[in-house]
Parts: C-alpha cells; sequence; structure tokens
C-alpha cells in the first residue's frame, strides 16, 4: 500500500485554488442525498457539521458529553492566529506559513500548511460575523497579541478564553442547522468501532451511554473529529474525557496512525501538587507576554522566598539563551529549558519541580489595573488552584502534556488512507509537524471544517461511486457483537483494581520514558512493561455496575483499553525516529549546547504506521517530505 | 483531613432516590473536590459497589459539565467557583457534606449526581445563534465595534451553561442563562437583523421546556461561576418588551 498524499500540481501559492476548481462537485439538489456521520463536537467536529449541513447534506453529529458545547475547544484560552497584518507589522499569510512550518521544526507538510495560513483570514471574518466577541481597541477594530514562536502580533483572542468563544460560534451553527432538521444530534453518545465495507469507510456503532443501548449508522462518509491522545499520559491538560478511542479504532480497521510521538509538552502548567491529582491545568501562554520566567542561579537559594533574592541571583534562562524571543521562545524549547533547570537542581516549590513566571515587573511597568485586565482570570484560576496570589508573588509552573501533533494520517483532502474516512482538527496529524505553535490549534480545527472539508468531501462523493449504505448490513452485525463482547468481556473480569489506578501506572511510565526527553534504553524498557501491564488490565481489572445503565467506569475503562495499546505505539515511533525535533527529543541526538539535532536525510518523512493484528508490529509507511519553497534550516530562536 | 459525605444516590429517573453516607479519608487540603470524590469512588469499586456517577470534564472551570449541589448551594457557595474548581482548604477537618444533584423539573435526574441538561440546547436551538452561513462574510474589520459593547457582549457571553442558576432559584428559572445569550448577541452589531425575534423564540423555549418565572430575588447571579450579572435580565426583558410593542 503506497501512501499518495494527492498534493496539487503547481506553485505553492496556486495549489488550493487550483485544487478548489479541479474537485468534483455536488448538485445542490443532490447534496441531501449524502449522509455524512460527524463524530466529535468541538471547533472541528462543530463547524464541519454545521457548514456540511448549511450545503445541503444530510448530517449525524456524535459527542459523549452531555451537551456538543462541553468539548475540550472550549478550555483553549490564549487565541488564534490569523495573517490579516492588521497590525502594520509586516505579516503575510507566507509569513505565518513560513513561522508555522519552522516551528513544527520542518515535518509538517508543505501545502497543508500554506493553505492553513491562506483560511486563517477567512475564518475570522466568519467568527466576527457570528457574534464571536474578540478583544477590540477603542477605536472599535480588533485587537491582537503575540504569542510564541512569532515577531508579529498576529493572534486574535477573547480574553483569556478564546476557545470557549470559538466554540461557542461553532456550536450555535451547529444548533441553528439541528433546529432546522438538517443535523440529527447525539449527545451523551460513544463511537466504539468503525464499520468498512468492501475497503470504505460505512459508518459506526456507538453506545447510548444513558441507556447503554448499542446501535449502527450508516452514511456515505465518516469525518471523525475526536481531538488528541494527550491523556495517554494519564496526567495532561486534556479534559478528563478526551481518548484515543476513535482514532484508535479506526486504526485497527486499517486508518494509518502518524507521528504518534510527536506530543506537546507544554511549558506554563500548575504544578502537580500530589499523588491525587486528576489533571493538570494550562496557564495560557500569552501570560509569557507580560512574564518572566526564571529560576535561582544557585541550588541552596531554591527553598527561600522569591522575593528574598536578589535580581543579581536570578537567572532569566530563555532570555539568556534566546535573546530575540526571550520568555516567547516556543513551546518545546522553553519546556526543555524548564526541565534542564530543574534537573539541575535549581527548580522551586514541592519536589523542585517548578520555575517561576513572575510579574513583578510588568506590574511595576504598567500597573496591576492593566496587568488584570489582560490576565485577570488566569489570575484568578491560579490563585483558586493553588491558593497563591500570583499579583505579589511569582507564579510556579512547569511543563505538562498539552497537545498531540501526531493523529490519523491524512491526504491532502483530509482524508485517510480508507476512503469515506475523514479525519480533522487535533486528530490528524496533517499541519503541526513536531510541535504546535500557540494560537495555531484553534486556527487548525475551524480551518479544516469550515473552510477544508466542505470542499474535498463532495469530490469524494462524485469520483468514488460507492452503493448506498446500510445499517442492516451483515458487517454492522458483526461489529455490533464485536462491540457488545468487549464490552463484557471488561465488566467479567472483576479483579482487584480500578481502571484509574492502571492508567496512573501507564501515565507514569510514559511521562517517565517518552515524556520530555526519551532515549533508546528507556523506550526499549517501557515497550517491555507496557504489554506486562496490559496483561495485567485485562487479568485484574474491576468494573462494577453492568452495561445497559449509565456506568462511567465502564466507559472509562474502554477508553484506558485503548490506552493501553497506543502507548505502545507511541514509543514504537519515538523509538524508531533516531533524531530529535520539535517535542521529539532524544537524548543520543543533540548539539552541544543540547539543542534537538534532526536528521533530515534518514528522517524527513511522516511515519504511518499499519495495524497489523495484536500482538504483531505495525508496518511502517513513509511519506517523504518534500520542500518546494523553504529551505530546511537549522530553528534557531537565538 | 477526613469528611464525611451525605451523597444523592439514585438508580436511574424512575427509581426514588436516597442520601447514603460515606467516609472520605487521608484527604489533603490541595485537593479539588471532584478528585476528593474520586477517592470516594476508588474505595467504593474495591468493595464491589456502584461508584457515584457525576458529570465532569474539563476540571477547570470552563466546560460547565460539573454540576453538584453542595451543602445545599449550586457549586458550593464560593464567589466565581464551579464544583471542579473548589478545593478542600475551604473546609475543616471532620466536616459532614452534603452533595446533591442539581433540582429542576427541567433538568430530569439520569442518575445519582447527574441530570439532563439538553433543555438549554434547545433554547439556544430556538435562536441563540446569528443566521450566517459558513463563507462570504465581510472583512472582521469592515464593521467597527465600540470597545465598550464588545466587552458587555463578552461578560455575556462569558456564560458557561452549567445550570447553577436555575438549580438554586425558587421557581427554577433559566432566566439569567437565556438573559446572558440573548444579550451576548443582541448587543453586538452582528446580531440587530434577528434582534426581536431571538428573544421572542428563545423565551418561547425556555417556557415550554417547563422552567419558572423570574421574581428578581438575584440568587443565581450569586452562584453563577462566571458572576454573569443579573442586569442581562433587565436587558433581556427590555428588548423583550420592545419586540412585543413591535408586534413580532
Amino acid at each position: 500500500m503506497s501512501l499518495d498524499a494527492k498534493i496539487p500540481d503547481g506553485p505553492l501559492a496556486e495549489k488550493w485554488d487550483k485544487h478548489k476548481f479541479d474537485l468534483k462537485l455536488v448538485n445542490p439538489a443532490n447534496k441531501r442525498k449524502f449522509d455524512v456521520i460527524v463524530v466529535g463536537s468541538g471547533l472541528a467536529g462543530a463547524s464541519a457539521a454545521a457548514s456540511l449541513a448549511e450545503l445541503g447534506y444530510q448530517v449525524k453529529c456524535f459527542c459523549f458529553q452531555d451537551s456538543p458545547r462541553r468539548a475540550h475547544s472550549i478550555a483553549a484560552q490564549g487565541g488564534i492566529n490569523a495573517a490579516k497584518n492588521y497590525q502594520n507589522d509586516g505579516d503575510s499569510v507566507y509569513r505565518l506559513f513560513y513561522d508555522t512550518i519552522k516551528g513544527g521544526d520542518f515535518r509538517a507538510r508543505e501545502a497543508n500548511v500554506y493553505r492553513l495560513a491562506q483560511v486563517s483570514v477567512n475564518i475570522i471574518d466568519q467568527c466576527v460575523a457570528q457574534g464571536v466577541p474578540f478583544a477590540r481597541e477603542y477605536g472599535g477594530l480588533l485587537a491582537n497579541r503575540s504569542f510564541g514562536g512569532a515577531q508579529v502580533s498576529r493572534t486574535f483572542y477573547a480574553r483569556g478564553q478564546t476557545g470557549q468563544q470559538l466554540l461557542l460560534g461553532a456550536y450555535q451553527a451547529l444548533c441553528r442547522q439541528i433546529g432546522l432538521g438538517t443535523v440529527q444530534m447525539y449527545p451523551r453518545t460513544e463511537m466504539l468501532d468503525l464499520v468498512v465495507i468492501d475497503g470504505h469507510a460505512k459508518g459506526i456503532v456507538v453506545r447510548n451511554l444513558t441507556t447503554g443501548e448499542i446501535s449502527s449508522h450508516a452514511a456515505d462518509a465518516v469525518v471523525l473529529a475526536t481531538g488528541g491522545y494527550g491523556n495517554a499520559f494519564f496526567l495532561s491538560t486534556n479534559a478528563k474525557g478526551c481518548n484515543v478511542t476513535a482514532t484508535w479504532r479506526a486504526y485497527r480497521k486499517g486508518a494509518f496512525f502518524a507521528n504518534p510521538c510527536y506530543t506537546q509538552i507544554h511549558p506554563t502548567c500548575i504544578p502537580v501538587s500530589g499523588e491525587h491529582q486528576s489533571k493538570l491545568t494550562l496557564m495560557s501562554e500569552s501570560l509569557r507576554n507580560d512574564g518572566r520566567v526564571w529560576v535561582p542561579k544557585r541550588k541552596e537559594d531554591c527553598g527561600k522566598p522569591p522575593a528574598s533574592i536578589p535580581e543579581s541571583d536570578r537567572d532569566y534562562y530563555l532570555e539568556r539563551k534566546y535573546p530575540s524571543y526571550g520568555n516567547l521562545a516556543p513551546r518545546d524549547i522553553s519546556s526543555r529549558a524548564a526541565k534542564e533547570a530543574c534537573d539541575a537542581g535549581r527548580g522551586v516549590g514541592p519536589g523542585g519541580l517548578g520555575v517561576y513566571l513572575d510579574f513583578a515587573d510588568a506590574i511595576k511597568r504598567l500597573s496591576e489595573s492593566v496587568i488584570r485586565e489582560r490576565y485577570g482570570n488566569l489570575f484568578d484560576m491560579y490563585e483558586k488552584i493553588t491558593g497563591e496570589n500570583a499579583y505579589q508573588v511569582p507564579m510556579r509552573i512547569y511543563p505538562a502534556v498539552h497537545y498531540a501533533m501526531g493523529g490519523s494520517w491524512v491526504d491532502y483532502n483530509l482524508m485517510s488512507n480508507l476512503p469515506g474516512l475523514f479525519i480533522l482538527g487535533e486528530a490528524n496529524f496533517s499541519d503541526h509537524g513536531a510541535n504546535r505553535l500557540g494560537a495555531s490549534a484553534l486556527m487548525q480545527g475551524l480551518g479544516d471544517g469550515y473552510f477544508v472539508l466542505p470542499y474535498t468531501i463532495g469530490n469524494y462523493f462524485v469520483t468514488s461511486k460507492q452503493p448506498k449504505p446500510s445499517a442492516s448490513h451483515a458487517q454492522f452485525k458483526q461489529v455490533e457483537a464485536d462491540v457488545r463482547a468487549f464490552t463484557n468481556r471488561l465488566l467479567s473480569i472483576k479483579g482487584k483494581r480500578t481502571a484509574t489506578s492502571l492508567h496512573r501506572e501507564l501515565g507514569k511510565l510514559l511521562w517517565e520514558k517518552c515524556g520530555m526527553a526519551r532515549n533508546e534504553a528507556g523506550l526499549k524498557e517501557a515497550l517491555k512493561r507496557i504489554p506486562a501491564l496490559r496483561e495485567e488490565f485485562w487479568k485484574n481489572l474491576n468494573v462494577t455496575g453492568e452495561s445497559g445503565d449509565l456506568n462511567q467506569s465502564l466507559e472509562y475503562a474502554g477508553r484506558v483499553a485503548d490506552f493501553m495499546e497506543f502507548a505502545e505505539l507511541l514509543c514504537v515511533d519515538a523509538l524508531h525516529r533516531r533524531e530529535s525535533c520539535g517535542g521529539h527529543f532524544r537524548e543520543e541526538f543533540q548539539t552541544a549546547e543540547g539543542e534537538a539535532q534532526r536528521d533530515d536525510e534518514h528522517f524527513s518523512y511522516v511515519a504511518a504506521w499499519e495495524y497489523q493484528g495484536a500482538d504483531k508490529p505495525p508496518v511502517l509507511h513513509k511519506e517523504p517530505l518534500v520542500y518546494e519553497a523553504v529551505h530546511m534550516s537549522t530553528r534557531s530562536y537565538k | 483531613m477526613n469528611l464525611t459525605l451525605k451523597v444523592w444516590r439514585q438508580k436511574n429517573s424512575n427509581t426514588p432516590g436516597r442520601l447514603e453516607t460515606y467516609q472520605a479519608r487521608n484527604l489533603i487540603p490541595d485537593m479539588s473536590f471532584l478528585e476528593m470524590l474520586d477517592v470516594v469512588n476508588e474505595d467504593i469499586i474495591g468493595r464491589g459497589e456502584e461508584p457515584i456517577a457525576f458529570d465532569s470534564d474539563c476540571r477547570e472551570g470552563i466546560c460547565g459539565m460539573c454540576s453538584l449541589v453542595i451543602n445545599g448551594v449550586p457549586h458550593g457557595g464560593h464567589r466565581g467557583t464551579a464544583s471542579c474548581q473548589l478545593h478542600l482548604r475551604h473546609f475543616k477537618n471532620g466536616d459532614t457534606i452534603t452533595v446533591e444533584p442539581w433540582r429542576a423539573k427541567a433538568f430530569p435526574i439520569i442518575k445519582d449526581l447527574v441530570t439532563n441538561r439538553s433543555a438549554f440546547d434547545r433554547i439556544i436551538q430556538a435562536g441563540g445563534f446569528v443566521s450566517v452561513n459558513t463563507g462570504g462574510t465581510p472583512d472582521g474589520n469592515a464593521l467597527p465595534v465600540p470597545k465598550t459593547a464588545a466587552d458587555l457582549a463578552m461578560d455575556a457571553a462569558a456564560c458557561i451553561g452549567c445550570g447553577a442558576c436555575v438549580a438554586v432559584c425558587k421557581n427554577a428559572s433559566a432566566m439569567l442563562f437565556v438573559a446572558a445569550k440573548v444579550s451576548h448577541i443582541n448587543l453586538l452589531p452582528q446580531g440587530k437583523a434577528e434582534k426581536d425575534q431571538r428573544v421572542l423564540q428563545m423565551v418561547r423555549q425556555m417556557d415550554s421546556e417547563g422552567f419558572g418565572n423570574c421574581t428578581v430575588t438575584g440568587s443565581c447571579e450569586a452562584v453563577c461561576p462566571k458572576e454573569i450579572s443579573l442586569s442581562f435580565i433587565a436587558k433581556m426583558n427590555r428588548d423583550y418588551g420592545a419586540a412585543t410593542l413591535k408586534g413580532k
């Protein structure tokens, strides 16, 4: 099986326009003859479901939460990038494209990233028209702020709740279509498997989480917009419910999984406070506009109150190491620098796992009220969790798992190698390479859903000429039976350990062996221990209750079962990639200064893994990354 | 620290529920309230019983999924705080805490502390949007929006749709939730075209869902985790009155 990314010919700047013209169209009157399933209702899912329904397709949308408005896109704080150049500071589509490619450490697909930068400007227009209350200047025009990895100010925001406001915009567009009857919404419903007939994705099998009922849904195309796999690490900034189940079960049905080792560790999260910790909370990257990151120069000062440490004894290490980007160095680089400081014994707070993010200078320069206006809700959130007032003492922060750059492999049309299966947003691998820049996830989710899929899906319908699927097909019955067997198996073990305790153990292992830094010995050890832990899971799991009822432990156990398998692929990918790039830092491959050392000669490809069956190693397919417009350089933020 | 919990347990919407007592042991003040429930649930599963069902997702106060009445007050009564952001440092060792679900006719209980809040979605479906399709929208800066209007709209838009306003209200009124969405959109120039229709349709849907009327006691504002102001209800009433007078 060869991987065809279907990148259009022609100059980079003209590819998308040309492709849009070349794509086959479905006549407006015929669109209602096509059914589309959208799984997930975050930025990508809600925007896709609403846009497809507006075009005339018959849409069913599924989410596991009680309402589509709860999807975890809602928690994104800082902002969304767009190449509007409203600030007259030299921004352009090409510059946003270049920053994103460079930020991704030259491991993203050039044509996709260029298209993303192109549609970024349409996203802002769309959201403004929907009534998203973006921050504005006194003259009434849109305000911007700066984010990591860029030297222009191109981030649009709505206080510290940009994700919430963009999601509510998409949710409201979706609600409008639900009200019009063009979208059927299925909340509290979880996709448990993909149904493939004659090589094409034809539907899904779901569990109604309230009644436990298992049912089949057939469609002409299936769209997964189910987010990332960060919760494999147990502790992450993801919501408790985030999981890899949809894309993992698609992988088991033949959809390739690409670059799982590219996991983003976000530098500014509230540190872990104890064994009970159920999740981690992010402090927006926007804080680094005004906060200065430091640790004491000397180990013996680490226990002292920060105010008592004089300026001359502080190490503002990001400003020292990366003077031209300073505190706004990209996420992977800032996270590693924090780890380095803590590993050297200069970390602060309990266990020495923290660095200061200090606003004292900004408050002196701008006043407390200006800082409150900019970041008030973040300071409040910090105080609720830690009990500390960050206007008076510096915040303590530490890196945490945040975002998955890897995901299901898709071509330029966002279609998987399985025809009829489309994958959007964080769930696909396509746009961020080995590291995502701040404020780019919202851009990608909405770009995919509003402005890419509505064009590409029609071409599939016209060119594939597939028969109308039916949920009564034998294949659906078979998959339903498999799903019931899986559920019953989880309930019948009746062992001694809860899914939480097993998940926590898996997460700890991944964080230690495949976290901010990885090495061959550690990854090999993890690859021995994960199958053993998976065996323990299937022998000693305890799930109480029954399947015909709301049963949260059963839902959770199913997700952990998938993480137990996925974790292995994550480590296999990390072990095979014998280079360091972006969020994937192999200790063996670094420069004398401790920066990531890429190996473009051997590794400038997308690693797409194909499932071969349980307990068989997956097969690696390589999609070479060809750069026509940019020159692959060593990333420098010094 | 140790706590005694009295938790509402109810198998499903057709079975009567009751308060059950649980001992929560070996807690630390840095735990969140929901992490404390996680600990209690681990014990319950260890005994082979069914854990307490409760809703939560983001656990950082923005998704609106968590919904606990703690000692009689939705979200526990700390200013601007959702249940998931409440930490045990606000309780004393040995305290007895009662935990119940949202209680309102329009939010039927599904199980234990989990309720069905789909009525809120249906209110948004009735008109809580601007009718624009994807594509063809004017440049974002084509229409300046005064900063004061944008800021006020954002104050209203901050609502997380948790339903605490309904749960605390003696009439189980949804006025604060509906007013927040009506105000958010109606305050912006983009929402002007459908201003009248929007408020009429959303209020009609609210009434048909079985929410009670507003007697302006202000308890909703007091428990709102996003501190949505009662003044938005006045704004909605004004919009509603104007739309009615126009005979829409």
